[in-house]
């Protein structure tokens, strides 16, 4: 019994440090991230901005629209000063609720029109294509869809994976939305559900299509180009094909960065915007090994990288993506 | 007849426990009946369903034969090296069930998919079928079988109709322990590509956070979670199971297997392969062709002390908010007191999604101060796993003669001394029961952890499930290793405990 008291006394030492260990002391403001981008990438990017400004900055990750609508759920009293996402239709849903300070202006000057949205209230600071993927052993070039419209053909039933639970997809269904309307998103969405098998994200779809599981998916580009450029090892047998002809299925999603409004640590928080969207940011987002590409006119994406010229991306106004829904339109189509 | 610090402190408990419970049902009122039946009556709800209830019901039943067996090998034949067996069988509790789904989908995609996922789900818990059925083996009266041998029943028979509906409750309560547990399973299910209600409310959270989809599917795992109990309960009936009359059992006589040894060592030696052996083989493969991803000495470190610390506190807190709850339903028996003790339990069936999603919403609204602290988290896992330190705490306290304090009363001892010097060294294995069940429970747990967490805090658990989404098996591999050698000396310590009994 001496022998339990003595663990227990262990026990509550142990979990006191512990708990107190989690508080420590900090000097100036600490700028709170809430990051849906790749942790890898969004790392390099903040010792980057820290090396410059002296600014920490602490990172909370989740996906898009989980931590969009964390953000509106927690409106006045949100904790979080900076919202970066992969996606923009997540930064639109912010926006609608009102969840943005406006951007300084000459943060906004940084970055080319089509990758800000009218009101200035976020902006894009990275651009990622989708690309349909294909197993070279299972899919001919004969064989390859003319539009992302076509995937839900019965040619393609069981042949084509997709992660409909992830934020990159539904911003791709998204553009379907924009391009194509209502009706024939939800005839699609249909099909796809006779037609698809689920992933959980795009590389877990790289993977399968890699291996022989499924023939073919659709992802972002830089899955492939990343993983070509490391090792190859999940990407050994596959193909892109890129739909181009402003084809929904040649999609540019944008990833956004913004204030948000109930931050109170405004100045720096805006310091941080206007860094990933600078010269030196845009250059450290290409240096990363990211492979997205970036936005600003004055930093050109990585020479592996097709020109975005040549993949001739629909003319979507970005503000017009309505991932709320898209969401509602999935679960109709019983995806979701 | 009930004293009132005690019954304030359990109500409080019991309160604090609902509050997701609570949070699910008047959700569920708000959104309204015809947009719930939209969300609840479409083909998507009942293929998870269907999924689901294969799963539950093919993981109990494999569970319950897998452990049952290899209980009966180890307890009650001479089978050679049965304490060795012993410990080797137990083990797998020291692996979390992603861990092992890790340890299979990073070596073969085959594993994905139904018979996958109920081989890895088996594997992963059915040593909670084969401890207490193992204890139950151990204190039962070798005499009843003796009896029924004599009166000329075969081995089979008597096993059939003598020792089985003895280890009713032991085997009954583990394969609910079992199914509770699928039901609120995540990451194994997400890796095996198997979807259930559990991994469809986390895709519904990752699509829209807090809403009416996820709410109304986390309603019908309620439900679920309440028909399994029911179904346990009527199935256990209201038989007695003690020993009547006076004298002691002796240790049974191990029955003779013979050449049979050989397939019965095969067969738990398959098992244990497979359940212990591919993940711990996966894990070493990958540290090794994962040494081209950096070796992260300081982060792992920072992980591993963060989920020790988390666990420690949680499991602290969760023994100390259950105390009062066992010892009501023990020392004062009676409606209230079993009601305050269920209803602990409600929280149990609920993925740790719905738990976290709750507590966001509640304290966003009620106590924005404790929003993303430690304190919230920890209130979390408490609300999760009260059930695992009351069901502990309860056969400690049950077996605590209550005479004792009275005998320390009368020789003079204050109140607080005789619970100090009496009481506590009583009931202190029924505590490190129930501290360690829950220690083991937090230093795996991911979704809570994930949404409430203070910025910035990365636990084993957490920074393993975000490489293994990135499929970054090497880098995923020292945090999967890590989580085994910190749950192991818990799980040594339980099964330790279990084999002396209760």
């Amino acid at each position: 019994m001496g022998r339990v008291g003595r663990a227990l006394a262990v026990l509550v030492t142990a979990g006191l440090v512990g708990g107190l260990s989690a508080c420590g002391g900090d000097d100036g403001p600490t700028l709170t991230l809430y990051n849906a981008q790749h942790r890898d990438l969004m790392e390099v990017l903040l010792d980057a901005f820290t090396e410059e400004t002296g600014i920490k900055v602490e990172m909370r990750s989740g996906g898009d629209a989980e931590l969009a609508n964390q953000l509106v759920q927690e409106g006045d009293s949100s904790p979080a000063d900076v919202f970066a996402t992969e996606n923009s239709p997540a930064m639109t849903l912010v926006e609608r609720a009102g969840g943005f300070s406006p951007l300084d202006r000459a943060t906004l000057d940084q970055v080319p029109d089509q990758y800000v949205p009218s009101s200035g209230a976020w902006t894009g600071f990275a651009a990622r294509s989708t690309v349909f993927i294909y197993n070279r052993e299972q899919v001919t070039e004969d064989e390859l869809p003319a539009s992302i419209t076509d995937l839900s053909g019965p040619q393609w039933q069981g042949r084509v994976g997709v992660a409909a639970g992830g934020a990159d997809f539904q911003a791709i269904v998204s553009a379907v939305l924009a391009v194509e309307g209502e009706d024939a998103t939800a005839d699609w969405l249909a099909g796809l559900k006779r037609n698809a098998k689920i992933y959980d994200n795009n590389i877990a779809a790289l993977r399968a299509v890699n291996a022989g599981e499924v023939p073919a998916a659709v992802i972002y580009h830089y899955y492939w180009y990343q993983d070509q450029a490391e090792s190859g090892e999940i990407s050994r047998n596959v193909d892109l094909h890129y739909f181009k002809n402003q084809d929904a299925g040649a999609f540019l999603s944008v990833s956004g960065v913004g204030v948000v409004a109930a931050s109170d640590h405004q100045p720096e928080a805006q310091r941080l915007v206007s860094f990933l969207t600078s010269e030196a940011g845009q250059r450290a987002l290409v240096d990363s090994g990211a492979l997205e590409y970036p936005v600003s006119g004055q930093v050109t994406a990585n020479p592996a990288l097709p020109p975005l010229a040549d993949l001739d991306a629909p003319d979507i106004d970005i503000s017009t993506l309505n991932g709320p829904r898209v969401i509602e339109l999935m679960r109709q189509a019983d995806l979701l | 007849m009930y004293p009132r610090p005690l019954l304030l402190a359990c109500v409080l408990v019991a309160l604090l426990a609902a509050v997701p419970l609570f949070f699910v049902v008047g959700y569920t009122i708000s959104v309204g009946w015809s947009e719930a039946w939209r969300l609840l009556v479409r083909p998507r709800v009942g293929e998870l369903l269907v999924n689901t209830t294969e799963l539950v019901a093919g993981g109990m039943a494999s569970s319950a034969v897998l452990g049952t067996a290899a209980a009966w090998l180890v307890e009650r034949t001479d089978l050679p090296g049965r304490r060795v067996w012993h410990v080797l069988l137990a083990a797998p509790l020291a692996v979390p069930a992603f861990v092992v789904s890790f340890g299979w989908v990073s070596l073969t995609s085959a594993a994905q998919g139904y018979p996958g996922a109920l081989l890895i789900v088996t594997l992963a818990y059915y040593p909670l079928v084969y401890l207490p059925v193992g204890a139950a083996l151990r204190g039962l009266d070798p005499a009843l079988e003796e009896s029924a041998r004599s009166l000329g029943l075969g081995p089979w028979r008597t096993f059939a109709r003598v020792v089985l509906p003895q280890l009713r409750p032991a085997l009954l309560g583990g394969a609910l322990l079992v199914g509770l547990h699928l039901l609120a399973e995540f990451g194994a299910l997400q890796m095996l590509r198997f979807p259930t209600f559990t991994t469809a409310i986390y895709d519904q959270y990752r699509s829209s956070f807090n809403s009416a989809a996820a709410n109304m599917l986390a309603g019908v795992l309620v439900l679920y979670c309440g028909v399994l109990v029911v179904a346990e309960l009527g199935l256990r009936g209201r038989h007695r199971y003690a020993r009547l009359g006076p004298g002691s059992s002796r240790p049974a006589v191990p029955a003779r297997l013979g050449w049979f040894a050989v397939p019965a060592l095969a067969g738990l030696g398959a098992v244990v392969l497979l359940a212990l052996g591919i993940p711990l083989a996966s894990i070493v493969r990958w540290l090794v062709v994962g040494t081209s991803t950096a070796f992260p000495a300081a982060d792992l470190a920072t992980a591993t002390v963060t989920a020790a610390g988390l666990g420690l506190a949680g499991a602290l807190t969760t023994v100390v908010l259950a105390l009062p709850v066992a010892w009501l339903a023990v020392r004062h028996p009676g409606r209230i007191g079993t009601l305050l003790e269920r209803s602990t339990y409600t929280a149990n069936a609920l993925p740790g999604i719905v738990v976290a999603l709750a507590l966001v919403t509640v304290s966003l609204r009620v106590l924005p101060a404790v929003y993303q602290t430690t304190a919230l988290l920890i209130a979390a896992y408490s609300i999760m796993f009260l059930p695992r330190a009351t069901v502990a705490l309860r056969a400690a306290v049950a077996q605590a003669p209550p005479v004792l304090d009275d005998v320390a009363r009368a020789l003079g001892l204050r109140p607080a001394r005789v619970w100090w010097r009496v009481t506590l060294p009583l009931i202190a294995p029924g505590v490190g029961a129930g501290a360690i069940l829950v220690f083991l429970a937090v230093v795996t747990e991911l979704t809570a952890t994930l949404l409430l967490s203070p910025t910035g805090t990365r636990t084993l658990a957490t920074e393993f499930w975000s490489n293994t989404n990135d499929i970054d098996y090497g880098a995923a591999a020292p945090y999967a290793g890590l989580m085994v050698l910190l749950s192991a000396p818990a799980t040594f310590l339980l099964t330790r405990s279990a084999r002396r009994g209760p």
